[in-house]
């Protein structure tokens, strides 16, 4: 399969991503790893007349501590998310969910900031970063805004990200021995879960139970008025509307949430 | 758009469509033909090649993504004094193969895999080679294979 024709441009910095970004408008796409959009575009899903590729791009890489928070730039691969020393003491879940990703080749390519811009709701990370009360900093031609991850995803596959604006950063607050649970049902090796399940610190994350990641909010209510896991997980699939594919019917999927909710809220609390 | 890419140790520099991917660059254009196009939609891992010596899905990279960078396909393993490289070796001795669409990229992968994790578990390596499936399932043989390599090396 061969992608539709389109123009290649590679920025050489933010602000000149952003300033093509400008020039070319709905057009033009960014090109990071490119594990999401070339697959889309070989299947004609996607048909961008322009690709950015930002992968160069200097000061957009690698996991550092700023204050009370570890913050990763939004070129890190999936790879050096599951690799890095001070995600693996001070927030463990992205590093584990990170490692969960495809397999070993697509963790060398794939990036959080594509992954999260991509917001695709069976994802490992954009759950691992809502249960984790993430963040991420946009730059736009009027400079940058911080979002946090509650606030981002706003249906399948849509974001708040604006068409001009540029994943820079993604932040989760320092957790140095916080309990923390990750759970992924798959049939196949390096499938996207059929339902995942990731908690930090009292919040709940649900994958793929909707067209967003989505918070298990009856769930953690249960959890603050003191509620044993067993019964707070049976409450995991409340509100939530899954859908039935081909992999699972959303009864199951619902089945699936309370079991896999249990079984992190377990692991956390050991 | 002219790409400037290292090719199993040798300079090129040729002028590609951008939407080229970098397996047919490799098949068509460098006249590679170890990695092979399987099922173009980066899950079999049959195009495995290395990307400055990390096992990414060439179906899934753009040639001009490449550009600037250095790419290795079986095709450049070398064994030294010897005919096979040590991981060919391997596959070779333990019948790592059988019908051998999947070969190159197994050989590739595990490449990458043993110079990230050079001494690696059986369970380790069947997480290694999760992105790279053998159709005919003859995954015990290249587990051994693996395994063999990792020993040899």
């Amino acid at each position: 399969m061969i992608p539709a024709q389109f123009d290649y441009v590679r920025a050489t910095s933010a602000e000149h991503a952003l300033q093509l970004l400008g020039e070319h408008g709905d057009d033009a796409k960014l090109l990071a790893g490119g594990h999401s959009l070339l697959p889309m575009m070989k299947l004609r899903l996607a048909m961008p007349s322009v690709l950015i590729d930002i992968a160069g791009l200097p000061d957009l890489s690698g996991v550092r501590r700023d204050g009370d928070d570890v913050v990763i730039g939004a070129l890190t691969k999936h790879g050096e998310l599951a690799a890095s020393e001070i995600l693996e003491r001070e927030a463990p879940l992205v590093a584990h969910a990170a490692g969960l990703v495809g397999d070993p080749q697509i963790r060398h390519r794939g990036t959080i900031g594509g992954s999260l811009a991509h917001a695709d709701p069976a994802a490992d990370l954009p759950s691992a970063l809502l249960a984790s009360d993430g963040w991420l900093e946009l730059q736009g031609p009027e400079g940058t805004r911080r979002v946090a991850v509650d606030d981002f995803f706003t249906g399948y596959f849509e974001t708040v990200l604006q068409p001009d604006e540029l994943v820079v950063a993604i932040g989760t607050p320092r957790r140095m021995g916080a309990g923390w649970g990750y759970e992924k049902f798959t049939r196949r090796a390096n499938d996207w879960g059929i339902v995942t399940v990731a908690t930090v610190g009292g919040r709940v994350a649900l994958g793929n139970m909707g067209p967003t990641s989505l918070r298990a909010r009856a769930t953690e209510q249960a959890l603050a008025r003191g509620a044993s896991i067993p019964d707070a997980a049976e409450l995991a699939a409340e509100g939530t509307e899954p859908v039935t594919d081909l992999h699972a019917d959303g009864e199951y999927r619902s089945h699936l949430a309370r079991v896999l909710t249990r079984r992190a809220l377990t692991r956390a609390a050991g | 758009m002219r790409v400037n890419i290292t090719v199993n140790d040798e300079p090129r520099s040729d002028e590609v469509e951008p939407r080229l991917l970098l397996v047919h660059y490799l098949r068509e254009v460098c006249d590679l033909r170890a990695a092979n196009v399987g099922c173009d939609t980066t899950s079999c891992g049959a195009c495995t090649v290395l990307l400055d010596g990390k096992s990414v899905k060439s179906c899934t990279v753009l040639t001009v993504q490449a550009d600037g960078h250095s790419v290795t396909t079986a095709e450049g393993l070398d064994g030294g004094a010897e005919e096979l490289h040590p991981v060919q070796a391997a596959f070779r001795a333990e019948h790592g193969l059988q019908c051998g669409f999947c070969t190159p990229g197994m050989v590739m992968a595990t490449v990458g895999f043993l110079s990230e994790n050079p001494h690696p578990t059986e369970e380790e390596v069947r997480e290694g080679l999760e992105g790279n499936f053998c159709r005919c399932t003859g995954y015990h043989n290249i587990v051994r294979a693996v395994l063999h390599a990792a020993e040899s090396a």
